[in-house]
């Protein structure tokens, strides 16, 4: 007690001035304890609150609680009474707390000590089992600023930021930018907290982790790559105020990443592959143009993942798509977001000026977009002024030859307005106007005379000033309106204005000879009655009419001169010295003099009316910044486009690296509208047993299908997708376009998959279809891609929603729902049955495997589809992971050859992400010598027809760094080396990539039943085999499985025999199937066989194998 | 993000605040303050005012400043607009948005604006959600509490906070299911002397009151969605199923929201439902002038026009009036110089009109511009426009709720120039 009172005594110096202020004085001593005394003077009517607080009843405490909060938010001091309040923070009253909490809050910092006593329980609750209470105890303790806990703080974030609850992780990225601002040494181990939430799947923490991004560290852009898919992705799910900042930032992210899609026919980089740019956009505008811009997928991606929430109900939203598509989107896209600006003018008052000034400085750049919706900008009497002056710079903005004449007569209404300084500014904006648009010059000119003989002083004022600059603009035909506004100068007493009408004099006295030295006559009587700006305009007007006319003028000029010379204004008084000494000639004027009539009657260049608006788009719209026109703390800059766009496969999600995730499946309330992305389902699968992960891609895509908009919105979305694939009349651009489609929407989900040992993927193979080759039959092809394109991005749609693993009641209604909605597509499917096969397997003919065209089908993708059809289809065969990747490096470059550059390869066994006919090789880069390396890329390939994708260019790459880059090749089955160059800014090195026959499989997975039914297709001349002798370790199951994963890529069947291992995969290329069955014969001795219709490479395989397995 | 939030009344005294920061000092309002002194109208204080070290963001709303401090940047809409969610949680909550009312439930306004940010940043500003946390007042309520020591606080977190449907709350349970929509139409206009309409259009709004028990799906289908032009949706609209099908899909809110809002196609030409002869005038004199107005019904669809008033800023020259109305009743301040005539129904065969003299102040010259007239009308049962809601549709729950569609046309910004 006695150390309280102490603490209350000092705290009162710091703050108890307000209070005493506040409260009587009189004393009423009730306090029992004396330490309070003192306190209860200051408190004459909230002396009881202490003894309220000391009470035992909730019911007491809770009403002096709420009396302080009042106190509190009229912004009164309670501090006094923070040791009786801090006792109450352990209470068991929900109420109550949270009333002490909100108390702590306000005054822990001021009371550090005392607030220290509470931490304790702050960090009970956060092991509480309550998540609300984990939340608020994180939110209270990180809201407490009080230096000595910022350890206690870190571990608590820590803990939060991986907490099961994602309303706590929420929470944690809040508590990151409190913890920040109260120590920001700290950054380094707040961005690794802020990492890992950035990778959170939840939409309710993805808002909140990226204001703390922008907040701590803004400039750590590489933190986004990785997680730039998923959240274009989720944005539309998070909530509305999290939707603002993310976009904020990713149009920051944009500008950096991307390349600009204003420059139409800019020319670029020969090594950007067209082959996997999406081009849809193109195709409409100048399709005949080979290489120009192709928009990056994931730049696309996030425009349309943006453009729906043009349509939100919260204006910021509104307000930064719009900013966005100004800032990222092709011109002829930006047109989108003008009705919904235009919407937002309906809106409150506060939200049209924004809205306004944003259109204001759209106006400007862009007429055409606004100008169908001028009416909207006309002013009404009611309007509030900053709205209605904004609303006349648009409508001066959008002004044109052809809508001049309406415009003008709107303006003759507002200049009759009451509102006077609106009036004025009308004027002003008929002045604008007159100079942009020259036909009505005239029109504007002789309106704004007629204005001169207005009634209003402000009126005829602006008029004069406005008439001032239209003149300077074409002086010559003027010279009568020059007169007239002689003749109005004695009934004007707006100094500007006649301080103008003056200037005008002087400036054209030559046209008006008569009048000028009138007009000065008038001035010299009324001289020193004048304002200061008029008796400048006087001084100019004299000088110049001496240097003309001086022998009308001598004797007032001088008289004027006299009269500035002892004005009680020093500039009139400086300007006079000044003035003198240039026009009358002496012996001390000196050289000047000679110039005296150049230096004042120099011709001059007519003002520039333009906008105030048109230097406001040095800021990005929509900011802070941007309304004050000024820059506010914490404004982050736009960059430039870069001219070329950095490696794009940084968004790539990483292949090798094992994500191990802690998220728990968040109950989704099957509401389907949304994520495209299949990120929760793969984490909801990886939670779970490997075996039980068919179930989960199965009762995941029926989460989707069984709700009722889900099929609808797969069906929308196919539509548009099928119309783009389509489209393209050549064949090259029709694989682009739905290769690139596939890409931008699906590459996330699927490469996702991937990081998954062995995702859920099951794929019918109908074997008959092996024999064709790729003889390419144009329509079928087209089909193939435009349909596969609808069946991926309806299994993307499908695998999205899937994070709640439901159980095997569920998975049946899919099965069920799943069937009608993929028969309903069949007509459109059948040429791909060979790959989807899911209805009737006999009556389809071998079509021509048209690899280039299946590349839409990623693995993953149809493996999800496929897994609805489980129930009705006997023989699957689903492309696995790999069981097995081997860590050998091959050469491909060596340091000496290659001047310093050293290249190797190695297959990292993923299905290739760009084309799935692709083997997958990762090439790591290093740079050896002692200076860098600049723009790596890959040159000319042979044999020509290779398809490969290629790595983004290397911009640079420093010494002794090294980088890895993934890269797509067609081997085409063949164990043919891929050659080409590898370049660099001065060199290029020719290098080539030869594939081990077993490199080029996908391992597969299918049921013993099933491998015998395949290899009874696959005899004869299909089958090699050989007998061979074994290394005495090899003879057990797994030393064999290990050997043969090894050298091949390819899948382990399971097998009933404990002395018959086979082994299943197919060709990356063709997608043909390679069966191996090893059969142990005796104590070492083992029969291969190899069954696949590659007669080639049975016999090669077959090699490598026994040597593997013949091998210790 | 947000800093602080004062609470100011329309004479300027500050009567709440609220740091979710360090504590900002309430004299940084003396900025605003004389702004505010500067403005001649309260509408007219700018919403964005630069201080040395704060950028103060402040909305006008129900006779309240609502003044927000902010110390880094920020698109000021997203503040703008908060703000408003703020003014509109204690209109939800309290009936109504007023300083007594924030003045009498201090600290429950206090403990709401505590959830609705968390470190500036909006943390739960879905009202149902709120709801949950922070019980509304009502008498029962109240009563119980008091008898049973309960308290209006929640304890456990609102399921919608964690769902992907934060604006729904769990367990709505009624013995009545029904969803009763609103259209509501406003038409924005602006006539000119002669009557001609120099801007027209149509504005509309879906208001919902949804009572259904369980997590219902409803679709909502309108007869001529092709009339819609722009639209903006509650969060719980589906986007894919609008663009696709052009039909409402959603899981509603429990109670009261905004469904949508629209804009209908400029192209259609907007009925005006009446017109209105007017001459003011104003002698050259300038010692007075006479003021004659008649409103008729024009387009109206057969349906009565009723609750026109027609309001004038008359010149601040004006002295005094002296009018007659042979329908309804006029009032004038002769401080803001405000005329309003309240009409009620429109009568087509005998035309409501208002007539007398103006006189005014001495000296004072005659007025440049004549002052327009605001008029506003209600017409009930029928969208101006002509839209119509097809059908409604619910899944997901199995009983059948009543259901039902009122529609109203009414004046938005109406205004004819004289």
């Amino acid at each position: 007690m006695l150390s309280m009172s102490t603490n209350n005594l000092s705290y009162n110096d710091q703050g108890g001035s307000d209070s005493a202020v506040e409260v009587g004085q009189e004393t009423t001593p009730t306090s029992s304890n004396a330490g309070f005394g003192l306190f209860s003077t200051n408190f004459k009517k909230n002396d009881d609150l202490k003894e309220m607080l000391e009470s035992n009843k909730d019911s007491l405490k809770l009403d002096a609680m709420k009396r302080i909060i009042a106190l509190i938010a009229k912004g009164k001091n309670a501090s006094e009474l923070f040791p009786a309040v801090v006792k109450n923070v352990a209470s068991k009253n929900i109420e109550l707390k949270k009333l002490v909490y909100v108390y702590l809050v306000r005054y822990a910092e001021e009371q550090q000590d005392l607030a220290l006593l509470s931490i304790s329980t702050f960090q009970r609750a956060l092991k509480d089992p309550n998540q609300l209470i984990r939340a608020s105890a994180l939110r209270v303790l990180s809201s407490i600023r009080v230096p000595i806990i910022v350890p206690i703080m870190m571990l608590a974030i820590k803990e939060a930021a991986s907490d099961m609850s994602p309303y706590v992780r929420k929470t944690s990225a809040h508590a990151i930018q409190k913890l920040y601002s109260l120590d920001p040494d700290q950054k380094e181990h707040l961005i690794e907290v802020i990492d890992k939430l950035l990778k959170d799947k939840s939409t309710l923490v993805a808002g909140s982790v990226v204001m703390a991004f922008e907040e701590v560290c803004p400039d750590r852009i590489d933190l986004i790559h990785k997680n730039y898919r998923k959240l274009c992705n989720l944005l539309v799910d998070v909530e509305e105020w999290g939707q603002v900042v993310i976009i904020t930032m990713l149009t920051r992210y944009a500008r950096t990443q991307f390349t600009s899609p204003w420059k139409e026919d800019g020319q670029f980089d020969e090594n950007s592959e067209t082959a996997f740019y999406e081009s849809d956009e193109k195709k409409t505008k100048n399709g005949d143009e080979k290489k120009s811009y192709m928009m990056d997928p994931d730049h696309r991606l996030l425009l349309r993942n943006t453009k729906p929430l043009l349509q939100s109900r919260n204006t910021a939203v509104v307000v930064s798509v719009a900013q966005l598509y100004w800032h990222l989107a092709p011109k002829h896209e930006v047109g989108v977001i003008t009705k919904s600006l235009v919407r937002l003018l309906r809106s409150h008052r506060e939200v049209q000026y924004i809205v306004l000034q944003n259109i204001a400085t759209m106006s400007i750049q862009r007429k055409g977009m606004f100008e169908p919706y001028m009416k909207s900008f006309y002013v009404r009497s009611t309007d509030a002024t900053h709205i209605k002056s904004l609303k006349l710079e648009i409508l001066t903005s959008l002004a044109n030859e052809a809508n001049i004449s309406t415009i003008l007569r709107e303006f003759q209404t507002y200049v009759k307005s009451q509102d006077k300084q609106f009036a004025a500014g009308t004027i002003q904006a008929i002045g604008r106007c007159a100079t942009n648009i020259s036909e009505v010059t005239d029109t504007c000119l002789q309106g704004l005379v007629l204005l001169l003989s207005n009634r209003d002083e402000t009126v005829v004022a602006e008029s004069v000033v406005v008439i001032k600059k239209l003149l300077q603009t074409q002086p010559t035909q003027h010279s009568d309106i020059i007169k007239h506004m002689a003749k109005l100068f004695d009934n004007i007493a707006v100094p500007m204005a006649r301080a103008s009408i003056l200037w005008l004099m002087g400036e054209y006295c030559e046209r008006v000879p008569q009048i000028a030295p009138d007009v000065l006559r008038k001035m010299a009587k009324s001289f020193t009655s004048e304002e200061d700006i008029v008796k400048l305009q006087t001084v100019n007007l004299a000088a110049k009419l001496y240097l003309t006319n001086s022998k009308q003028t001598k004797l007032l000029t001088q008289y004027i001169l006299n009269l500035g010379k002892y004005d009680q204004n020093y500039d009139i008084r400086d300007r006079t010295r000044f003035i003198r000494q240039l026009i009358v000639p002496n012996e001390k004027s000196g050289a000047l003099g000679k110039y005296a009539r150049r230096i004042l009657l120099a011709p001059k260049p007519a003002p520039v009316l333009e906008s105030t608006y048109k230097d406001r788009d040095r800021y990005q719209l929509g900011t802070l910044s941007h309304t004050i026109n000024t820059k506010a703390s914490g404004y982050l800059e736009l960059s430039d486009w870069p001219a070329v766009a950095p490696d794009q496969s940084v968004r790539n999600v990483e292949v090798i690296e094992p994500v191990k995730e802690w998220a728990p499946s968040l109950g989704k309330t099957g509401k389907s509208k949304l994520s495209k992305s299949s990120d929760d389902k793969f984490y909801s699968d990886s939670g779970e047993e490997e075996e039980e992960k068919d179930k989960g891609s199965g009762s995941s895509s029926s989460d989707d299908s069984s709700s009722s908009s889900s099929s609808e919105e797969s069906s929308s979305e196919a539509e548009s997708d099928e119309e783009k694939s389509s489209s393209p009349s050549s064949e090259e651009s029709d694989k682009s376009s739905s290769q690139s489609e596939k890409s931008s929407s699906e590459s996330d989900s699927e490469q996702k998959k991937k990081t998954t040992k062995k995702p859920p993927q099951k794929k019918t193979v109908k074997p008959t279809a092996k024999d064709s080759d790729s003889d390419e039959n144009g329509n079928v092809a087209k089909e193939a891609s435009s349909s596969s394109a609808e069946e991926t991005s309806s299994g993307s749609d499908s695998g999205s929603d899937a994070d709640s693993h439901s159980g095997t009641e569920r998975k049946k209604k899919t099965k069920s729902k799943a069937k009608p909605k993929v028969e309903v597509k069949s007509t459109k499917v059948v040429s791909l049955l060979k790959e989807v096969s899911l209805l009737d397997l006999d009556d389809f003919n071998p079509t021509p495997v048209t690899r280039p065209k299946m590349s839409v089908l990623s693995p993953s993708l149809l493996g999800d589809l496929e897994g609805l059809s489980l129930s009705n289809i006997s023989s699957t065969i689903q492309v696995s992971g790999p069981a097995f990747v081997p860590e050998k490096r091959h050469d491909l470059l060596h340091r000496m050859a290659g001047k310093g550059l050293s290249a190797h390869y190695q297959f990292p066994r993923q299905p290739c992400l760009y084309q799935p006919t692709m083997v997958s090789v990762q090439i790591s880069l290093t740079n050896t010598s002692d200076h860098p390396l600049e723009q790596i890329h890959i040159g000319d390939r042979s044999p020509t027809g290779l398809h490969m994708h290629c790595f983004n260019t290397i911009e640079c790459l420093l010494p002794d760094a090294s980088v890895t880059v993934s890269l797509g090749v067609d081997f085409n089955d063949s164990t043919q080396a891929a050659n080409f160059q590898l370049c660099t800014k001065e060199d290029q090195f020719s290098v080539s990539i030869q594939p081990a026959v077993g490199e080029l499989f996908l391992p597969v997975t299918m049921t013993e039943q099933d491998f015998r039914k395949e290899q009874g297709k696959l005899l004869g001349m299909n089958e090699s085999s050989a007998t061979i002798t074994m290394a005495a370790e090899n003879t057990t199951s797994q030393p064999i499985s290990r050997q043969v994963a090894t050298v091949a890529n390819l899948g382990v069947v399971p097998s009933g025999q404990d002395n018959i291992h086979r082994f299943a995969g197919k060709t990356a290329s063709s997608g043909a199937v390679v069966l191996v069955t090893v059969e142990l014969r005796g104590e070492s001795t083992a029969l291969i066989t190899i069954n696949t219709e590659k007669s080639v490479m049975g016999p090669m395989l077959l090699r490598d194998l026994k040597w593997a397995l013949a091998q210790a | 993000m947000i800093n602080s939030l004062f609470l100011i009344n329309a004479s300027g005294d500050i009567f709440l605040e609220k740091h979710w920061k360090s504590v900002v000092s309430r004299s940084v309002c003396d900025y605003f303050l004389e702004a505010k002194e500067k403005a001649l109208e309260p509408e007219d204080v700018p919403p964005v005012i630069h201080t040395p070290h704060h950028y103060l963001i402040s909305i006008y709303r129900d006779k309240l400043f609502f003044l927000s401090v902010i110390q880094t940047e920020v698109p000021p809409l997203f503040v703008i607009e908060f703000l408003h969610r703020v003014a509109e949680m204690i209109q939800d909550y309290f009936g109504e948005c007023s300083e007594t009312v924030v003045k009498d439930n201090m600290v429950m306004v206090y403990e709401l604006l505590e959830e609705m940010l968390d470190n500036g940043f909006p943390l739960a500003t879905e009202s149902n959600v709120l709801k949950e946390m922070i019980r509304p007042p009502t008498i029962l309520r109240s009563v119980v509490n008091t008898l049973t020591g309960t308290s209006n606080v929640g304890d456990t977190l609102p399921t919608g906070q964690l769902s992907t449907i934060p604006w729904r709350r769990a367990g709505v349970k009624y013995t009545n299911n029904e969803a009763y929509f609103d259209v509501v139409e406003e038409i924005d206009a602006i006539l000119d002397q002669s009557g001609t309409t120099v801007f027209a259009e149509i504005q509309g709004v879906v208001e919902a009151c949804v009572k259904l028990s369980g997590m219902p799906d409803l679709t909502l289908s309108f007869m001529n969605p092709r009339l819609l032009d722009d639209v903006s949706f509650h969060p719980c609209v589906r986007y894919k199923r609008w663009e696709s099908e052009r039909v409402l899909s959603f899981i509603p809110p429990d109670g009261n929201f905004t469904l949508m809002t629209y804009h209908v196609n400029a192209q259609n030409l907007v009925a005006i439902p009446v017109y209105v002869k007017q001459s003011i005038s104003f002698f050259e004199s300038g010692s007075g002038g006479r003021l004659d107005v008649t409103v008729g019904p024009k387009q109206t669809m057969g349906k009565t026009v009723e609750g026109v008033v027609v309001t004038v800023h008359l010149p601040k020259t004006i002295l005094s009036i002296n009018l007659t109305a042979t329908q309804g009743s006029y009032t004038y301040d002769n401080g803001t110089k405000l005329l309003v005539w309240d009409i009620g129904k429109l009568n087509p065969q005998k035309l409501p009109n208002l007539r007398g003299s103006l006189s005014l102040q001495a000296g004072a010259p005659k007025p440049e511009e004549n002052p327009s007239l605001n008029i506003d009308l209600k017409i009930q049962q029928l969208a101006i426009s002509g839209l119509k809601v097809n059908r409604l549709d619910m899944f997901g729950e199995k009983y059948k709720p009543f259901k039902g569609v009122k529609y109203i046309t009414k004046a938005g910004k109406f205004q004819v120039r004289t």
